[in-house]
């Protein structure tokens, strides 16, 4: 576990569908499946990758995601940014 | 340059694929060993388009890749007696993970190669394989709209894959947890030495400059007697960031790296000054533990980078608190250092 209560996980449950992708793409199992809904079981394990947002087809999950490292978030500083590898395609060797 | 792991061509529907090996040669081992300290990182991939292992049907599952050579390899190395097709998506040499988060492992691209390839023609179903860890790039829905086909995501590691195809295309919740135990941390280490190298080599420069400062001015004699010791000093302090902390990171206390990479600097001090190698006058050491420690610290911050678990909310809120004192005991270090020569 990283820092606790940093995350900007939200899942608006009326919405939810219950069609349980978040659970199947999560890599920290930070949601489960019950009473037909998804629920967040393990919100600071959160590593805000964003993929259960993305494949949520009704859009009940939103979450802060993008480059999350420091060196990325420095360079976004110095460019005035948002936190950025810099990574033209040619120069793809950050990551 | 030939790709020895083509070893022939099999017909799908009027067109040849090439079919590719699953075995791993010495050329490939070496490439990975290079990759993992940073050499020729950028152009070590494949070309995207389908290829073939074993002699795969229309009936056969496919897979979806980067074409990270890595990437690639670690695929295919994983199914040795299978039939089955991979088609590698252009991802400008990126490994899934990274290119998910950035886009090119992405729907739009997964959507176009399937049309380059015209796969609807090669199988005669609507399943696609993808990493786990793909879907920070991928929207499955969106690929079904486009393309009727239906993305499975399969587990994150691919060693994993047979059992997952074994059990109909179910993936265990441990297949779909991320890791980062020992192993997997040390893998990443040898990278982000290299990766650092131009933070270190200016770190040394400045200290090795500051050696030759006495309370004569500028001597050659002092850069001899005192550059060495500071340079290597700089190095430990490196070392204690970007190796150390990443070895035994679940087992230093506090959360955030940067105050990890504290910890791990203060002990390499410590043992300099215990050893007798750090000496000098009291200027001289505490700006020595102030420089090794913002030193470790700042290195130990970059490894959130390399992490699978850091998210961007809490490095962000890492660096806000960490940065400020990194910048003052590196000022305060250099400035004490200076000092201390002419006491």
């Amino acid at each position: 576990m990283y820092l606790p209560d940093v995350v900007t996980l939200e899942l608006c449950e009326t919405t939810c569908n219950g069609c349980g992708m978040c659970i199947k793409v999560c890599p920290h199992e930070v949601f489960e499946l019950s009473g037909g809904k998804a629920h967040i079981i393990r919100r600071d394990y959160c590593m805000e990758c964003g993929a259960c947002a993305l494949n949520c087809q009704v859009q009940a999950i939103k979450v802060n995601s993008g480059v999350g490292c420091a060196a990325g978030i420095i360079n976004g500083i110095l460019r005035n940014s948002e936190p950025t590898c810099g990574c033209s395609e040619s120069k793809a060797n950050c990551c | 340059m030939k790709d020895s792991f083509l070893i022939g061509k099999v017909t799908a529907s009027g067109t040849l694929v090439p079919q590719i090996s699953t075995e791993i040669s010495v050329k490939d081992f070496l490439g990975a060993i290079m990759v993992r300290w940073g050499i020729n990182r950028n152009k070590y991939r494949v070309g995207p388009g389908l290829y073939a292992v074993g002699t795969p049907g229309p009936e056969s599952e496919v897979f979806v890749t980067a074409n990270y050579k890595l990437t690639f390899d670690i695929l295919r190395k994983n199914m040795t007696g299978l039939n089955v097709w991979i088609l590698v998506l252009d991802t400008k040499g990126v490994n899934v993970w990274c290119a998910a988060g950035k886009g090119t492992f992405g729907t739009k691209e997964l959507v176009s190669r399937i049309r380059l390839v015209s796969l609807e023609r090669i199988v005669n179903h609507k399943r696609l394989i993808l990493p786990q860890l793909g879907a920070t790039g991928v929207a499955a829905h969106k690929v079904k709209e486009e393309t009727g086909f239906n993305v499975h995501y399969g587990p994150v590691r691919a060693t994993d894959i047979k059992k997952f195809i074994l059990d109909g295309n179910r993936a265990e919740k441990e297949m779909r947890k991320v890791t980062f135990n020992f192993k997997d941390r040390v893998k990443l280490i040898p990278n982000d030495f290299m990766y650092g190298k131009f933070y270190l080599l200016g770190a040394m420069a400045v200290l090795f400059l500051i050696s030759g400062i006495s309370g004569n001015g500028f001597s050659y004699k002092d850069f001899s007697g005192e550059g060495g010791p500071a340079i290597l000093k700089v190095f430990l302090a490196y070392i204690a960031g970007i190796v150390i902390t990443p070895m035994l990171l679940p087992y230093i206390p506090a959360r955030k790296f940067s105050v990890k990479g504290f910890y791990a600097g203060t002990v390499v001090f410590l043992i300099l000054l215990l050893s007798k190698y750090t000496r000098g006058n009291i200027f001289e050491i505490i700006s020595w533990f102030l420089i090794m420690t913002a030193i470790s610290s700042f290195l130990a911050m970059n490894f959130t980078g390399s992490s699978t678990f850091t998210s961007l909310s809490g490095v962000k809120k890492e660096m806000k608190i960490s940065v400020p004192f990194q910048i003052v005991f590196a000022l305060v270090g250099i400035i004490l250092q200076v000092v201390g020569k002419f006491i």
